[in-house]
């Protein structure tokens, strides 16, 4: 088989955009945490990021056609995981989410387990010869992602639990979703909405008011959506000299979660829209990909990934500027952070796997 | 695997490509609308986050006495503090903090508890005033404990153990009832204000104008820098009172131990030269916060150790007063003719008047003005006021400043009663009775005077009728634009006929020579003169019904004003004992005021005094501790020495 793939198919391109937003991400984490208690944190990223490329060199060897031939097992193992994480989970700030790992790492099952619903999806939607997509399979796909989704959300991650939903609109939008059956779909989802409300905890309604009106309570939890308002609009068009957001720590996580609205304070609007063009860059790279993919599977795979690259991108930038509410999602490749980064490599070693081998047949 | 071809419809992978599309142009216009259109209002809240205005406090003028010796200065006081900076687990440092600042670990976790839902940048306040050991603490740790940090103050340093302190008065943050007084709506909440005395008085000299400098602050309220602008403080300036603290000396250890005040005063300037009111407190407890129980105890003291008694206390005179009825007497020109046998009393209008020496069994005999003021017969008097009657009596008291405020620049001066006919219809809307006016001929009955009416009245009446407003500045010491407060003359003259001033000041010293009323005041040498007077607190005929209670519980206020000379004196002293019995004893407390102030005036000048230069003398103490032992613990006071007087005092108690 390796005499069909050849690393001259890698797509370096891609790989350049992407090695270029981790650096502007490497040096912001840099410029944030400096003569912080967090200082040293880019180098820690820096070690990420290498052992991502090596992940994702790994994962571009394993056939991805190989993978998806066994993915229930590996649905099964992501499911029993997650049990895992609600059994022994470690608990901190109120939450479950890791598992302590021998050697006092920490592993967070829930982001791998977003690449497991990639190629679990792609497999079940590259088996469906209809055009149009049926009920009972909507509804199965949707059991697929939504079984883990509230399994995550027990934890509770919401956050989290959010990135899953791409995955599956993403699946059910190229399997061949008709206009009629997206719209009960949506409508129905519109009429839950005020029981979703009940099953909100405190933090997260409030997370969710403070979003509608960051003033109300400028102190309280509205208090980062404001400071994160205030370091983006204070970096004008060009950056910000003092960054003083940043610098002086009105900013909240600025290595994590915030890491555009420092990017945006020191880079100002031309900044933060080159770095928005690099990720669109990416984006339009991995649709191509989807594209020449050797087969459906290969274009579903391809495009979960960019469903939840997007889905990730289209929240955490909202959350800067003020359209959507504070989820807690970080920013893929910027964001300090292992298992995020990792996620992202392994996620595109896949898109790697699949370009390889687009000849192949 | 294979047959699977069927492609994946490109129109729908193009439309994603469109969604993308769309959803970074929506992300894009957010970044648009916050960094090109609301820029400038994002700058400015974020300035705003950044840069904190920081008050220069202005430190308060000091109060000097005449010679310009320290009264009043200032300390720098410092308040330890907390920021809340994250990084930091204040409840595990919170036993070290404690230690440190001498307070309770609990107390420490309590507060940052009780402040967590205050804005994060604003610090707890720990401890005010803080030791210099304490001091020593924060400044030494600041590697350590790095929320720890200080601010400093200028706090009041008043002469110690209520030296003065009805004189100096205190300070304190305004109050809310005061901002809305126009005289203070200029005045900012936490402004430290005077509220009594010299220091409300003359607030708006001594107290400076704070200056602010811009720090930059993290989000902890950490400084983190500081901005070029800053707007320097301008200090108070300093007063100088015509108080003269060798006097002041004098007087207070003259008061000791009784409950009364004493007013000396130069009658030919109006300046006072000491004032004191006992019992006193300490205003250096004020100084920092006083605590609730302890102000209400000093409130509610029977003894009012918060009234200035000088210029507060209204009581009536007694035979003090015989000096302002023998004035009006002689100028009427019926006093000179008169002869009265004193039998021990007299009938007026019915009623039957004691003389005070059948308490003594014995009686004047035959009396003349002079004989009726250096025995200070009551008989004589009675007559006197029958002959004068209340309105012509009244006319003189008024003349001399009876009923009236003497306009001294003190606050809170009352007035005291004279009365007339018109007073007691105005009043009580009743008609005068003529025995009322033979109680008020020995300065019973309703009048009630000051000590410091009753200094300027003698003052005057000594000096040959000239009256000056008291004053506690020299205008001309004061800056350009400030008004003396009172709205009274300075200077009023009511003609005395020279026989009668020599006639009035001659019986005058004989009050303390042999057979006067104050004889054992006499001071050799010094051509000291005045007049004694007790007055009743409540009439013969209730202390009579209250019995054994009413002798010890209402004695008599003993009263006694004197001059130095006789005729155009330097000095004229005011003492009031509260229930000190007899005029012979506040005689002798105002001949110890006299006696001060003529050895000083002879003195030769001292060592000192007779080079030019400056004296350095220290000033902060720390409070004593168990063993008694009070350590000098910081501040320095530089004294400019002139060779001219003699001081015997370097500057108030407390400041040598």
């Amino acid at each position: 088989m390796s005499r069909y793939i050849s690393f001259h198919d890698f797509d370096w391109v891609l790989l350049i955009f992407v090695l270029l937003i981790c650096g502007l991400g490497v040096m912001e984490i840099h410029s944030a945490t400096e003569h912080t208690k967090f200082a040293g944190a880019h180098v820690k990223q820096v070690y990420w990021i290498v052992g991502g490329l090596f992940g994702m060199f790994a994962m571009s060897l394993i056939n991805y056609q190989m993978l998806l031939e066994r993915v229930h097992w590996i649905y099964l193992a992501a499911i029993a995981s997650l049990m895992m994480v609600l059994i022994f989970g470690q608990k901190y700030l109120g939450a479950r989410r890791w598992i302590k790992m021998p050697g006092g790492g920490h592993f967070q099952p829930s982001e791998w387990v977003k690449l497991i619903l990639i190629l679990a999806v792609a497999k079940y939607f590259a088996d469906l010869h209809q055009k149009d997509l049926s009920w009972p399979d909507f509804f199965k796909a949707g059991l697929m992602v939504g079984f883990p989704m509230l399994m995550v959300l027990a934890q509770p991650d919401l956050g989290t639990a959010l990135t899953y939903l791409p995955i599956a609109m993403m699946g059910i939008f190229l399997g061949g979703v008709r206009f009629k059956q997206a719209f009960i779909v949506v409508l129905a989802g519109a009429l839950l909405m005020p029981l979703a409300w009940h099953g909100l905890k405190p933090y997260q309604r409030s997370r969710l008011t403070s979003f509608m009106n960051p003033e109300a309570d400028s102190q309280g939890s509205g208090y980062q959506v404001n400071q994160s308002l205030i370091a983006v609009g204070s970096g004008g068009i060009w950056g910000s000299s003092q960054g003083s957001q940043t610098h002086l720590a009105f900013l909240p996580v600025p290595q994590t979660d915030f890491i555009f609205a420092a990017f945006a304070e020191e880079h100002g609007f031309v900044g933060a829209l080159g770095v928005m063009l690099l990720y669109f860059v990416v984006l339009m790279r991995l649709t191509q990909n989807a594209q020449t993919a050797p087969d459906r599977a290969g274009t579903f795979v391809v495009m979960g990934v960019v469903a939840v690259l997007s889905f990730h991108i289209l929240v955490n930038i909202g959350m800067v500027v003020g359209f959507m509410p504070v989820t807690g999602i970080p920013l893929p490749l910027m964001s300090y952070g292992g298992s995020s980064v990792l996620f992202m490599f392994l996620a595109l070693g896949i898109v790697m796997n699949v370009r390889m081998r687009r000849f192949v047949n | 695997m294979f047959g699977r071809d069927e492609k994946v419809s490109s129109v729908r992978l193009t439309a994603v490509q469109y969604i993308i599309l769309v959803v970074f142009l929506f992300l894009a216009y957010g970044l648009w609308r916050l960094q090109v259109v609301q820029s400038e209002f994002y700058s400015a809240a974020a300035e705003k986050n950044m840069i904190r205005e920081v008050p220069i406090l202005a430190p308060r003028g000091k109060i000097l006495d005449r010679e310009g010796r320290v009264i009043v200065d200032n300390y720098p006081s410092f308040t330890a503090l907390l920021l809340r900076d994250s990084s930091r687990n204040i409840s595990a440092d919170a036993d070290l903090i404690a230690k440190g600042l001498h307070i309770d670990a609990k107390e420490v976790r309590d507060r940052v508890r009780r402040f967590a839902s205050t804005p994060q940048f604003r610090p707890i306040y720990l401890k005010e005033d803080i030791t210099p050991d304490e001091l020593a603490f924060v400044e030494s740790h600041h590697n350590e404990l790095p929320e720890l940090d200080t601010i400093m103050a200028h706090r009041r340093l008043y002469p110690r153990n209520g030296f003065m302190a009805h004189v100096i008065g205190y300070v304190g943050e305004v109050s809310e009832d005061m901002l809305n007084q126009p005289q203070w709506e200029l005045y900012n909440p936490g402004d430290v204000v005077g509220k009594s005395g010299v220091e409300l008085q003359y607030n708006n000299i001594l107290m400076g104008k704070n200056g602010s400098r811009q720090v930059v602050v993290n989000s902890h309220g950490k400084e983190m820098g500081q901005q070029k602008e800053e707007k320097p403080a301008e200090a108070g300036k300093q007063l100088k009172l015509t108080i003269d603290v060798d006097l002041q000396i004098a007087a207070e250890q003259a008061l000791d131990g009784r409950n009364g005040a004493i007013v000396a005063l130069d009658p030919r300037t109006g300046e006072i030269l000491a004032m004191v009111s006992r019992p006193t407190y300490d205003p250096n407890n004020f100084a920092v916060r006083i605590k609730k129980d302890e102000w209400s105890k000093l409130v509610n003291d029977d003894d009012h150790p918060l009234l200035n008694k000088a210029i507060q206390a209204q009581l009536a005179p007694g035979s003090v007063f015989k000096i302002i009825m023998a004035t009006a007497g002689l100028q009427e020109g019926i006093a000179q003719h008169m002869k009265v046998t004193c039998n021990g009393g007299a009938s007026f209008y019915g009623r039957y008047f004691k003389c005070w020496v059948v308490a003594e069994h014995r009686v004047h005999g035959v009396v003349d003005i002079s004989k009726a003021i250096y025995q200070s017969c009551d008989v004589f008097f009675y007559t006197l006021a029958e002959k004068l009657g209340i309105e012509r009596i009244a006319r003189y008291a008024a003349m001399f400043g009876l009923g009236q405020k003497t306009g001294v620049d003190l606050p809170q001066e009352v007035s005291g009663i004279m009365p007339s006919e018109q007073w007691k219809i105005r009043n009580f809307k009743q008609k005068w009775y003529v025995g009322e006016t033979i109680s008020v001929g020995i300065g019973q009955g309703a009048v009630a005077v000051t000590p410091i009416q009753l200094a300027r009245a003698i003052g005057a009446i000594a000096s040959g009728g000239v009256l000056r407003r008291p004053h506690i500045t020299n205008p001309t010491d004061l800056p350009p634009n400030v008004i003396p407060a009172s709205a009274s003359s300075d200077e009023a003259k009511v003609s005395i006929d020279p026989k009668n001033w020599e006639i009035i000041t001659d019986a005058m010293a004989n009050v303390v020579n042999p057979g006067g009323t104050a004889a054992l005041s006499h001071l050799q040498g010094i051509d000291f003169a005045g007049k004694t007077g007790s007055a009743q607190t409540i009439s013969n005929a209730l202390k009579a019904k209250l019995g054994a209670m009413g002798k010890t519980k209402f004695k008599d206020n003993g009263w006694f004003a004197g001059v130095e000379p006789r005729r155009n004196p330097e000095i004229v002293v005011c003492a009031l004992l509260e229930e000190g019995e007899h005029g012979y004893l506040a005689a002798r407390t105002a001949a110890q005021v006299i006696k001060a102030y003529v050895e000083k005036q002879r003195r030769t000048p001292s060592k000192m005094a007779q080079g030019h230069g400056k004296v350095e003398i220290g000033a902060v103490w720390n409070a004593a501790d168990a063993d008694g032992d009070e350590a000098l613990r910081g501040g320095r006071f530089v004294m400019e020495i002139q060779a001219r007087h003699a001081p015997l005092a370097m500057a108030a108690p407390g400041f040598n």
